[in-house]
């Protein structure tokens, strides 16, 4: 064998464990919802059954958590989006140097572990007695998910044509107009792609979440809570579900960022 | 500033000032002054607030460094998250380079939605198929034992669990940046040095490492920074013998009842974070703007 031959069989076996290590751990939490077993397993099998999904139905709290969930997205949303926009305005009219500086104070909630950002929340509203619940949830998750928000939105703003306002000055538009009429149809693709993250980041989000849901339970945290109070192959059928869920939407994302981009360069 | 005022009018702007003041200042500066405030402080009952006993020190950092549990802990995290930075890099690494320079385009589509898909999917499911894969009589002991590979059952919880989590939880965060900075590397400048009788790992050592350094060190930073900020992996994976350094720390805002205390403790643990990355950056002279790109 040679030895460009003995290296790409190398490389295969690598390519191959490194997808079984992606892949394998996803396949066996996926499958073993349809295990009539207790305990979530796929070894030993059984036999096939559907009633796990039945009882993740019936689960009062599941859902009460999917509410808190929602709820807690649907605020970040509003929250984080109006500010990442604005943050993302003001850091491209400063002045060149003040720029760095701006910068660095905008991205530093994502450089700062996500247990401090909760704990961080935690303190200050404990002052004037606000203690852990939706509100902080809402709070110290939209204080880092509005950097991706900045970030993204200054990243378009980089291709914005300036004389299009200048234009729509010139035919009589007041400011307030330029803003509504050709700014924002601008921003358009960057803010509806990062509503989108937004709210799967306060989906997914744990850390931050952890320290300031007081008796609140989002859906991360009841399922964290479940691996010590009973796991059962129910929590598989949930997770089962928002797997289909986030590869829709992460399929429906990357299909409409495809779309933008070919409209952007054949405009 | 004034061009804002200039393009949008005053009403508009001072709309996006007060937006961003009460982000930066309400959400990010005061929280984190107060955190600091409240490290400095010792835990008092509530009448003696304000009191004579009410004054800065910093006991509560001469505590940890005092306490040796705490302090073991401290450091095996700061060990173990540059042992979970390393492991990463090595299995990232190769997967970057066939990416950035071996693939055919078609390949390396269907082998990035394969990695994004992973990806999506959120951190306590990730970490949860884990559990179940390494459960003491779960599908990962079953196949090894059936194999012959083991005579009996092995518990993965510990170290061991929290790395393999860890490990899958932040490849992407290590892979894409190192993949980006591969893709500008032309691929004539290794054909060169193979010409002029380079051998494959001088090759990497000399030309495609230097050249993917910004990119190396972003997915360093960023791994490192997640693992020692974790709080799932090692609560759902760990043993007693191996906690993390932030579940000490969960323990004292709501088990030891100290939040100062915590705060001390949190603050400790943003320094460490912040300190990892900027030397890093400093040292791989790469741009905070490159690195959140």
């Amino acid at each position: 064998m040679s030895a460009g031959r003995l290296s790409r069989v190398v490389f295969g076996v690598y390519l191959t464990l490194f997808f079984v290590y992606l892949f394998a751990p996803l396949l066996v939490m996926s499958a073993a919802t349809f295990n009539t077993s207790r305990f979530p397993t796929v070894i030993p099998w059984q036999g096939f059954t559907l009633s796990w999904f039945v009882e993740l139905w019936r689960d009062g709290a599941m859902w009460r958590s999917v509410r808190v969930s929602i709820v807690v997205a649907f605020f970040v949303v509003l929250v984080a989006v109006p500010v990442g926009t604005a943050a993302a305005l003001v850091l491209t009219s400063v002045h060149e140097r003040a720029r760095g500086v701006l910068y660095g104070f905008m991205v530093s909630p994502l450089l700062t572990p996500g247990v401090v950002v909760g704990i961080a929340t935690l303190i200050l509203w404990r002052q004037v007695g606000v203690g852990g619940g939706i509100f902080l949830i809402i709070l110290a998750q939209s204080s880092f998910i509005a950097c991706y928000v900045m970030l993204m939105v200054a990243a378009r703003l980089q291709r914005f044509d300036r004389t299009q306002e200048e234009a729509a000055l010139g035919l009589g538009a007041s400011k307030f107009m330029v803003f509504r009429r050709v700014l924002l149809p601008f921003l358009r693709p960057a803010l509806i792609a990062a509503a989108f993250l937004a709210v799967l980041q306060s989906f997914e989000n744990y850390n931050t979440t952890l320290f300031v849901r007081g008796l609140d339970t989002p859906l991360t945290i009841f399922i964290a809570s479940k691996v010590r109070t009973g796991l059962t192959p129910a929590v598989n059928a949930l997770a089962l579900a928002m797997i289909a869920l986030t590869v829709l939407g992460a399929l429906a994302y990357e299909i409409f960022r495809h779309r933008q981009k070919a409209r952007a360069t054949a405009g | 500033m004034r061009d804002l005022v200039q393009r949008f009018g005053g009403s508009l702007t001072t709309v996006f000032v007060a937006l961003v003041l009460l982000w930066m200042v309400g959400m990010v500066l005061a929280p984190n002054l107060l955190m600091i405030d409240y490290a400095l402080r010792p835990n008092l009952p509530p009448a003696q607030i304000g009191g004579p006993n009410d004054h800065y020190s910093l006991a509560n950092f001469t505590y940890l460094a005092g306490e040796a549990t705490h302090r073991a802990i401290f450091f095996k995290t700061i060990w173990a998250s540059a042992i979970v930075t390393f492991v990463t890099l090595v299995v990232c690494y190769p997967l970057a380079f066939w990416l950035a320079q071996r693939a055919t385009p078609a390949q390396a589509g269907l082998a990035i939605l394969g990695l994004v898909i992973p990806f999506w999917i959120n951190e306590v499911l990730r970490t949860l198929a884990w559990y179940i894969l390494l459960a003491f009589r779960g599908p990962l002991n079953a196949v090894l034992l059936a194999l012959g590979l083991i005579s009996e059952p092995v518990r993965w919880a510990g170290d061991g669990g929290v790395l393999a989590a860890m490990t899958y939880a932040y490849i992407l965060f290590m892979l894409f940046p190192i993949y980006n900075s591969m893709e500008s590397l032309e691929a004539a400048q290794i054909e060169a040095a193979r010409d002029l009788g380079a051998k494959s790992w001088r090759i990497h050592w000399r030309v495609v490492i230097p050249h993917a350094k910004a990119g190396i060190a972003t997915g360093c930073v960023f791994t490192f920074m997640l693992a020692a900020g974790s709080y799932i992996a090692p609560s759902l994976l760990g043993s007693p013998g191996s906690r993390w350094f932030t579940e000490i720390i969960y323990n004292w805002f709501f088990e030891g009842g100290d939040w100062n205390r915590g705060a001390a403790y949190a603050l400790v643990l943003l320094v460490l974070c912040l300190a990892v990355v900027l030397a890093t950056l400093k040292l791989a002279r790469v741009n905070l703007a490159d690195v959140t790109k």
